[in-house]
């Protein structure tokens, strides 16, 4: 099975060019250009302190064993016992926990401390990711999500895609909304590098679904057939239902909701990959771009700041592709379920429903009792100045563009190192 | 002399240099600029939330004239801008003391 590993090289790295630098450039595109840079680092410290962690005991916690919740966590302490082969099968895990923490980011724009990131990214993917992918991947007879409730995800629209679209919305809850939201202007302040990371994420993503093979009573190719197409085929659905939607309710067909609408038929489609045909594929895709192009909207009528929509992208559409699961899903596909078109019953359809449950409300809890404990130590959020001021001047002393021409460093160094404070003087406390 | 100040939509631009040039104008000042008239701005929609941006892009021409020349770039300027629709711009004539060209010092009608 050289052909296998070689794949699975691959597919890891491309998960891993979907945080960084693919989310990072969506998100970033969003953000204004005073937190720009904060919200790039938020994904790519993500990356490195996640990827230590789960080698430590993510992956031991993941895949050691039997648990209800999680393994033993000190069984295959820093892949200790792992023969090097299997590194790889350990690092495209890896790369998933590292994306789903790197989502949550979205959601905090502008007015999370760095510091309180730093902490929040290791203790949630300890508490709360190691658990949930343990629950729904390795798939143990105990595994609550996967093995008691038999709910199917394929690639994670439960361990992934809702686990950090209700951590999104419990620490947007926490944290409070951004000044001045939502009556001032927050509109992206570069749509070109979001089109660009959108377009990363879709290109990494056939990592993310095809590598999550499961091989089961099927040659593999077949499988890898069946993910590749259904992830093509409802990304392009779902861009035109939030296109369709979007044209219906504002008057007009965005770039960024063309954006939007890749991510979320990649997020519906995730859970569903090996499990639908092609029409259930386009279905599902279609269905989740034009409700999560509702959905974004309901922030405004609640009135929390999801600045970059993770819980009405993320949230929604992983919802919407793991339910569906129980209507569209065929027994010829990776879960050899037949749904309820398919003539199986409502019996899938309410798995599906209750390891959705199942995830929020562990993710909530769990999100809700880490984001208390920093808010209330650390604290969570920035002073008001440094909001208002800008995060990436604040928390790492840069910014994003110097667009100034002419006017000065070009006129015999007036501007050089006699204005340059010291790096410690100020800037850096955040 | 006279210095006529011209805000004006950035697509008839062209236009209205070529009817400059035409008409005899030498030189001007071009600046690409942003504000608002009665029209206020105009929406845009981010992701369903519609914001209203205040300020419209326009283009600002600068032109110093003889006293005599003054009324006739007026009506150049309000002839190849003009589109009929809202948000056309706004012409405005002031009074210049002196004028000196930096290369050789003239002065006035000389500096134009």
């Amino acid at each position: 099975m050289d052909g296998y590993y070689a794949f699975m090289l691959v597919a890891t790295a491309l998960v891993l060019m979907m945080t960084v630098p693919a989310l990072a450039l969506f998100y970033g595109g969003m953000s204004r250009s005073k937190s720009v840079l904060n919200m790039m680092m938020m994904s790519y410290v993500a990356a490195a302190i996640v990827g230590i962690l789960y080698v430590a005991v993510g992956w031991s916690m993941g895949w050691s064993g039997d648990g209800t919740f999680f393994a033993n966590p000190f069984e295959l302490f820093w892949l200790d016992g792992v023969g090097t082969t299997d590194y790889i099968f350990v690092m495209f895990q890896m790369t998933f926990a590292i994306i789903t923490v790197a989502l949550i980011s979205g959601a905090v724009a502008d007015r999370m401390k760095f510091s309180a990131w730093l902490v929040f990214v290791p203790l949630w993917a300890l508490l709360c990711y190691f658990p949930m992918a343990h629950m729904v991947f390795s798939c143990t007879e105990d595994s609550l999500i996967c093995g008691r409730i038999g709910a199917q995800d394929y690639a994670g629209g439960t361990a992934v895609h809702i686990n950090a679209g209700v951590a999104a919305l419990v620490l947007v809850l926490l944290l409070g909304k951004r000044i001045g939201w939502p009556k001032d202007q927050m509109r992206p302040h570069n749509l070109t590098l979001t089109m660009l990371g959108a377009g990363l994420l879709w290109f990494g993503w056939y990592g993310f679904n095809v590598g999550s093979i499961v091989i089961v009573d099927q040659d593999i190719t077949a499988e890898m057939g069946r993910t590749f197409a259904n992830t093509t085929l409802a990304t392009m659905a779902a861009i035109l239902g939030w296109l369709v939607i979007e044209r219906l309710m504002h008057g007009k067909a965005t770039s960024l909701g063309a954006a939007s609408g890749i991510v979320a038929g990649l997020v519906a489609i995730t859970p569903a990959a090996g499990a639908v045909n092609l029409s259930g594929a386009v279905a599902i895709g279609a269905i989740a771009g034009a409700v999560c192009a509702w959905a974004v909207g309901l922030k405004y009528k609640l009135g929390y700041d999801d600045s970059l929509d993770v819980v009405g992208v993320h949230l929604v559409g992983g919802i919407v592709g793991t339910v569906l699961i129980g209507v569209f899903s065929t027994s010829e596909g990776a879960g050899g379920i037949d749904g309820l078109l398919y003539g199986g019953g409502a019996g899938s359809l309410g798995d599906q429903t209750l390891g959705v449950l199942v995830a929020v409300v562990f993710s909530a809890v769990i999100t809700a009792v880490i984001a208390l404990a920093i808010k209330y130590t650390l604290g969570l959020r920035v002073t008001e100045e440094d909001e208002v001021e800008g995060i990436d001047l604040a928390a790492h002393g840069e910014s994003a563009y110097d667009l100034h021409t002419g006017m000065s460093g070009g006129g015999g160094g007036k501007t050089g190192v006699l204005n340059t404070r010291p790096a410690d003087s100020e800037g850096a406390h955040a | 002399m006279k210095l006529v100040t011209a805000v004006i939509k950035p697509h008839k631009w062209e236009d209205v240099r070529e009817a400059l040039e035409t008409f005899g104008v030498t030189g001007m000042t071009v600046s690409e600029v942003s504000g608002y008239g009665r029209q206020k701005g105009h929406t845009e929609v981010y992701r369903g939330a519609e914001y209203d941006i205040a300020l419209v892009p326009k283009i600002r021409i600068e032109i110093v004239v003889d006293d005599g020349d003054a009324d006739d770039v007026v009506g150049i300027v309000v002839k190849t801008a003009q589109t009929g629709r809202i948000g056309d711009g706004k012409v405005w004539v002031s009074p210049v003391e002196t004028v000196v060209r930096v290369r050789t010092g003239d002065r006035d009608e000389n500096a134009l």
